[in-house]
């Protein structure tokens, strides 16, 4: 401990101004405050703080995130071998899905945290956490067979375009991994849609079984042919095809349940992005014009991205509704926008991603009615209790 | 008595260090200071030289501002200098107390027999009108308005607060008396809150010619800006005058003794403290003469010295003075020891209103907490936290943002005359994002005032 102590004490001048490395102050302040928190004490207002900040904040994020990287990389080798008919171990198929998606994650993270130290220098503030949770939200929300280059232009992309340009962490509109995965999605749209979800990338001597789809359970409804559906409890344990993290609806509650039990999620968006889908979903059932709107309700939140958008894209602070009825607002829209798009748009299989990114737009406006609602109800108050007193 | 209010949003930060309840008379202090930085806003002009004779009761100085408004010596001995700060500012005026005390007599008088107009006068002669403070902006009453109502909060709910029951034992009657002042200083009521439970000194719960107000639940209950807001919110162009209770028992003394006795009783707190208790103290003393022989003394570890609670007070040093209104003083530890991954590894010595550390399992205990600030000012991200820290009827973040940008006419609508920074500490000693947000609120204060002015 003392002699890593000694060494960040020993190189911090080179860092300092007139040091050698001063154009890379913020990166190694960064590196610094990751390392040990500093000795920096209160100066103003309250004497004591709350233990909490941004790092552990971020770092529980990522926490609540490990189920569904877990089962995502093993779910990524179980489709694999199943599509090419080999029967291996459970370990065999973790690690080739481990091998697939670590690439995905460095290039996300690397590219992400170059553009993020770049600009803390530029604009001398302290290098922000959030990246931390979108660099590992990216690959979970794109298929395994997504290009390396691709995730990282999507990346920079998505952190100058959908963070720097607004001021970084904390100020941006949309969510920075979906921003992400929205441009990939328009565009290189045939690397995001139809046969993608599945690594099948031959080696020789390897085939496709007889028969073989790797459609995921929405393409497989928007094409209307039902009998085809996975069954319930393979969409609700996640053994089918779709984007790395999303496919696995217990992993997500999971990862729910360490958001919610540590307070860090919003448990309020959770549940009115779900109440938001299942009310859409009952309605549809009442007419019933066609066979996908006959589905059960309850099919569409552990089919595609659903779950996974509630629990880690849609509760994201920074993009959702900040007022507390607001976000019973935004979350009810995204569960509702969300089916939809799914149901009666036949140009997009999957609405999660967009209803989340439209509702991110109009978040600052909910807030702006709820916050009116309350500077009327405020008057109102005072006028009355001006009465009870005269 | 009125129906019981009970507070459900707050946080009572378990804190070491609670002062046992035993009073001492501390002795005499080397040296004495009036500090024009405890009274926002204030610009002293002086009104005495160096090496003057001054009575406890001489005037000082007065606001600048408001002529009227004078500040007395709290000890009968010498003005010896002045302490001044950045751009020559004055800090602090020093005195050094003679060998015995001597008053200015400003006569005893009934407050019922005296005009307001009176009263007032008597109060700014004496130097003790700066006991009466007022929201909005809550700084020392203006004179010229008259006030709604007038509040007075009978218990502390910060960190180791003192004990107003205690701090009122035996000096019951100069409570009512003044009490009875300030009804004469407005045309409506004047609001005593208490604890619905912990309250039990007659001298509040008996007191006369007052609305009392029993409250229940966490800090800042006994915040006075919370009461009103549960009582009798301010509305827009109204103005509420507040005292608190060793205020009013100064105020008592003069109309009863005709002196301006500057005695109150300091709860000397905080985890540093090896024996915490209450000392009896002259207004402005230097806590050196209570404090040299009873702090603890570790290696490595630097005591910081607070006058007034841990969440608001003011760091002074250990040769520092108490402020002008503190009932308290608290020694916490400094936290400039960096620590390796600290923010990573959940120590039992942390605490925090989130579940990611162990103190929710521990809600017994109590804790040593340092003046570590853990990490560096980001933007707001998190929401829907700070609500749950005001228990007013009032967006925290919301204001605090319209602040940042400016906003005055948003501030006004978000509420802004209704609170005080103190109102907003809890807030910022949550807030994941290291937002100053005390600050904030006396700048908004700041800037609503210089509107209106």
């Amino acid at each position: 401990m003392k002699a890593i102590h000694k060494l960040i004490e020993k190189t911090r001048p080179h860092f300092e101004k007139g040091g050698r490395f001063e154009k890379l102050h913020r990166t190694f302040e960064a590196f610094d405050t990751f390392l040990a928190v500093k000795g920096d004490v209160t100066k103003k207002g309250s004497h004591i703080r709350d233990a909490m900040e941004m790092k552990r904040t971020m770092f529980h994020v990522v926490i609540a995130m490990i189920p569904v990287l877990l089962f995502g990389m093993w779910n990524v080798g179980y489709q694999h071998y199943a599509a090419i008919g080999l029967e291996v171990d459970l370990l065999d198929q973790f690690v080739f899905g481990l091998l697939k998606v670590l690439p995905l994650i460095v290039v996300s993270y690397a590219s992400g945290l170059v553009v993020e130290f770049i600009f803390a220098s530029i604009r001398d503030h302290e290098v922000n956490e959030g990246f931390l949770v979108s660099g590992l939200l990216i690959p979970l929300i794109i298929p395994v067979t997504t290009p390396l280059w691709m995730v990282a232009v999507a990346t920079v992309f998505a952190v100058i375009i959908g963070k720097e340009v607004f001021g970084g962490t904390g100020m941006n509109v949309l969510n920075p991994a979906l921003l992400a995965r929205a441009f990939l999605f328009f565009a290189y749209p045939s690397y995001l849609s139809g046969e993608v979800w599945i690594y099948t990338e031959l080696q020789q001597g390897q085939q496709l079984v007889d028969g073989f789809s790797g459609a995921t359970p929405l393409a497989v409804l928007s094409t209307g042919d039902i009998q085809n559906l996975p069954s319930v409890l393979e969409m609700f344990l996640g053994t089918i095809p779709g984007s790395i993290g999303e496919t696995s609806t217990v992993a997500v509650l999971l990862g729910a349940l360490v958001l919610i039990a540590t307070g860090v999620g919003s448990l309020r968006i959770m549940i009115s992005v779900v109440v938001g889908g299942l009310f859409t979903g009952f309605l549809f059932n009442l007419f019933a014009a066609n066979p996908y709107m006959e589905i059960p309700p309850y099919y569409h939140l552990i089919m595609g991205g659903f779950a996974f958008g509630a629990v880690y894209m849609a509760t994201d602070p920074v993009t959702a509704s900040q007022t507390g009825t607001g976000k019973y607002i935004f979350g009810f829209m995204i569960g509702a926008i969300t089916l939809l798009i799914r149901v009666l748009n036949p140009a997009y299989p999957e609405g999660m991603m967009l209803a989340i990114l439209l509702m991110n737009v109009f978040a600052p406006l909910i807030d702006h009615y709820v916050v009116q609602a309350h500077i009327k109800k405020r008057l109102k108050r005072l006028k009355h209790a001006r009465v009870e007193v005269t | 008595m009125s129906k019981v209010i009970k507070i459900k949003r707050g946080l009572n930060i378990p804190l070491v260090g609670d002062a046992e309840k035993i009073l001492q008379t501390a002795p005499r202090a080397s040296e004495y200071a009036l500090k024009p930085t405890d009274f926002h806003g204030l610009v002293p002009k002086m009104m005495v030289e160096e090496g003057t004779h001054v009575k406890a009761g001489s005037p000082l100085f007065f606001d600048k501002y408001n002529k009227d408004v004078v500040f007395t010596s709290p000890v009968s001995g010498t003005y010896t200098r002045l302490v001044r700060g950045a751009k020559r500012r004055i800090m602090e005026v020093r005195l050094e107390p003679g060998q015995e005390n001597e008053y200015v007599d400003f006569g005893a008088a009934s407050p019922t027999e005296l005009s307001r107009e009176q009263v007032i006068k008597k109060l700014l002669k004496s130097g003790l009108w700066p006991n009466i403070r007022q929201r909005p902006y809550s700084v020392i009453a203006n004179r010229d308005q008259k006030p709604r109502a007038i509040f007075v909060s009978a218990f502390s709910t910060v960190p180791v607060a003192p004990d107003m029951d205690f701090v009122v034992n035996g000096q019951e009657e100069m409570f009512q008396t003044g009490l009875d002042v300030l009804k004469r200083l407005t045309d409506g009521s004047v609001h005593l809150g208490i604890h619905a439970d912990e309250t039990t000194s007659a001298a509040y719960t008996g007191a006369r010619g007052v609305e009392i107000h029993p409250f229940q639940g966490p800090h800042p209950a006994g915040n006075v800006g919370v009461q009103i807001h549960h009582i009798d919110p301010i509305n827009k162009g109204e103005v509420v005058w507040y005292v608190g209770v060793q205020g009013v028992i100064a105020i008592g003394r003069l109309f009863s003794k005709g002196i301006y006795d500057a005695n109150k009783i300091v709860a000397y707190t905080g985890s540093e403290v090896l024996n915490p208790r209450y000392y009896r103290v002259l207004n402005g003393a230097n806590i050196r003469s209570f404090t040299e022989n009873n702090i603890m003394k570790e290696k490595d570890i630097t005591p910081r010295f607070i006058s007034g609670d841990v969440l608001s007070g003011e760091q002074i040093n250990q040769d520092g003075f108490i402020g002008f209104y503190d009932d308290q003083l608290t020694v916490i530890p400094e936290g400039d020891a960096p620590e390796l991954l600290g923010w990573l590894i959940p120590k039992l010595n942390k605490y925090s209103v989130s579940r990611t550390f162990f103190s929710f399992l521990m809600p017994w205990k109590q804790y040593r907490l340092n003046t570590n600030i853990r990490s560096g000012e980001r933007p707001f991200v998190i929401t829907g936290l700070y609500e749950k820290y005001l228990p007013m009827d009032i967006m925290p973040m919301q204001l605090i943002k319209s602040i940042m940008i400016n906003d005055i006419d948003m501030m006004e609508k978000l509420g802004i005359y209704e609170v005080a920074p103190e109102d907003f500490a809890l807030c910022e000693f949550v807030c994941p994002s290291k937002i100053e947000m005390q600050s904030l609120i006396r700048e908004g204060l700041d800037a609503m005032q210089k509107e209106f002015s």
